[in-house]
């Protein structure tokens, strides 16, 4: 049970603590769950959750190049990024699918910080090194750096008693650096919940002491401490897309239904050929969100058929806490993607009803 | 937390045996590994199972695990209650979180099984 070859967050006696059953997710030993995948997920939606996700990779693009080397490497055009915003784009191959989703930060004019999935920091660090050849200083900083997400309606009231910074002056996708507990720390607006809620950019030394003050403020409030557990199932009924399941380098950033994330018109950059070639042939298979009509829970990789036809199969699939009900998310022919097509789904050998349906499947209230 | 009248197995399913009757289920270690239950597949009523046969699927949100028959039998009746409230799974296993009742065919299938004693102990050694 207790795997040396896995790395810890600077949380990971916090999580021992806390009776956290962990598990090992892309290298590292994080929790999965605290007191149960159901309870943590319902808090998010209704109070606000804490969540460790200092596994993230966190890359800094500097240098007077660093926009346009930047630039080459994404879909998402950063020169609409001013200094302070957030935003999600994809690091793309040359056919137009991923090499990882991300999210980028001007720290600077001439500075960004991606920030990466886990398991793949590794693999993105050497691509962005291979294709930059040097135009920019590329620094790997995911060691300085514990990250803490705070999600839940209630998370910004939680996280002001922390800071003197004024957080409701931080819009949605933006943020501000500030003393957290007396310490320098980076204040983001963002999440992978759906809720609204701060993901907060810390040294590893001080992450322990943030996470207390965070627990003692918000248990109050009906903050829990929340695993990777409901982080999948919250974001899935977000629809937000997960690298590994959902997206990946055998599909593009249009089939994801990411078309907001492509800008071809800004330039030239890693990909751009295939996915203006895409976009003018049109896509041939679609991502897409599902309810089962019939008893069952859909699961990866399980086929979808439409009249006993193969038309796709599924990349995730759960009981949705929240909305109460099993949805999913999956690869369909595009002639079948529509809202309202009818489809099965196998699961162990037996065709259940399911329906395409409209997504997100959960939007909060503002 | 092992009750002493149920015979248990290296898969945690327990079984009561009422005369001919054996109610089966999962263990509280089970349940815990499990975490949250959402949903639960049953067989039909009447359908024939050997020993160690899969006899239906628990879910919770992240694990899908098949339940294995402890003895042979016949389907006798499934619990109806699992069907929308699978969190009886967690909320009492020996209880309202049963799965099945069989007629055993062979009962001395049962002396192959693991009593409460055993059952920690075997426990206890899959936990390391």
């Amino acid at each position: 049970m207790n795997d040396t070859s896995l790395r810890r967050t600077p949380l990971h006696a916090q999580h021992m603590a806390l009776g956290a059953k962990m598990v090992p997710f892309g290298g590292w030993d994080m929790p999965v769950q605290y007191r149960g995948i159901l309870e943590e997920h319902r808090a998010v939606r209704s109070a606000a959750g804490l969540f460790d996700v200092s596994h993230m990779g966190e890359v800094e693009i500097a240098g007077p190049s660093a926009l346009p080397a930047l630039q080459s490497l994404v879909s998402n055009d950063a020169s609409r990024l001013q200094v302070g915003q957030v935003q999600y784009s994809a690091l793309t191959t040359e056919a137009g699918s991923f090499v990882d989703d991300l999210t980028v930060y001007r720290l600077a004019d001439d500075c960004f910080m991606l920030t990466l999935n886990a398991s793949n920091t590794a693999k993105d660090l050497a691509w962005i090194r291979d294709h930059l050849g040097g135009r920019a200083e590329v620094r790997d900083v995911s060691d300085r750096m514990a990250l803490i997400a705070v999600q839940g309606p209630r998370a910004v009231e939680i996280l002001q008693r922390l800071t003197p910074v004024d957080l409701g002056q931080v819009a949605y996708y933006w943020f501000t650096s500030g003393p957290v507990l007396g310490k320098r720390a980076l204040l983001s607006r963002t999440g992978y919940t759906g809720e609204d809620g701060f993901e907060i950019y810390l040294a590893p030394d001080h992450a322990p002491a943030v996470w207390q003050a965070c627990l003692e403020a918000g248990t109050p409030l009906g903050l829990v401490p929340t695993g990777l557990g409901a982080r999948d199932t919250l974001r899935l009924e977000a629809k937000m897309a997960l690298y590994g399941n959902d997206i990946d380098d055998a599909h593009t950033v249009l089939e994801a239904d990411l078309g907001w994330i492509v800008k071809l018109d800004k330039g030239e950059f890693t990909g751009r050929a295939a996915l203006a070639r895409q976009k003018a042939e049109g896509i041939t298979r679609k991502l897409v969100g599902f309810e089962m009509v019939g008893r069952g829970i859909a699961r990866p990789h399980n086929p979808i058929c439409r009249k006993g036809e193969r038309i796709g199969a599924v990349t995730s699939g759960s009981f949705g806490p929240w909305v109460q009900k099993n949805i999913g998310l999956g690869y369909v022919a595009i002639k079948e993607a529509a809202i309202g097509t009818d489809i099965e789904v196998i699961i162990r050998d037996q065709p259940v009803a399911a329906r395409i349906v409209k997504t997100p499947f959960y939007k909060r209230t503002r | 937390m092992y009750p002493a009248d149920l015979k248990y197995t290296k898969d945690h399913e327990w079984i009561k045996l009422d005369g001919k009757l054996g109610r089966i289920g999962v263990t509280d270690y089970a349940q815990h590994a499990l975490g949250d239950v959402v949903f639960v597949e049953l067989p039909q009523v009447g359908r024939a199972l050997q020993a160690a046969e899969t006899f239906g699927v628990v879910e919770s949100v992240k694990a899908v695990s098949d339940m294995h028959c402890p003895v042979s039998g016949q389907v006798k009746e499934v619990n109806p209650a699992l069907e929308t409230q699978p969190e009886l799974v967690n909320k009492d296993c020996y209880g309202a979180g049963w799965f099945i009742v069989i007629e055993v065919q062979k009962p001395k299938e049962l002396d192959a099984l693991m009593d409460a004693k055993a059952y920690e102990a075997f426990v206890a050694s899959e936990a390391h």
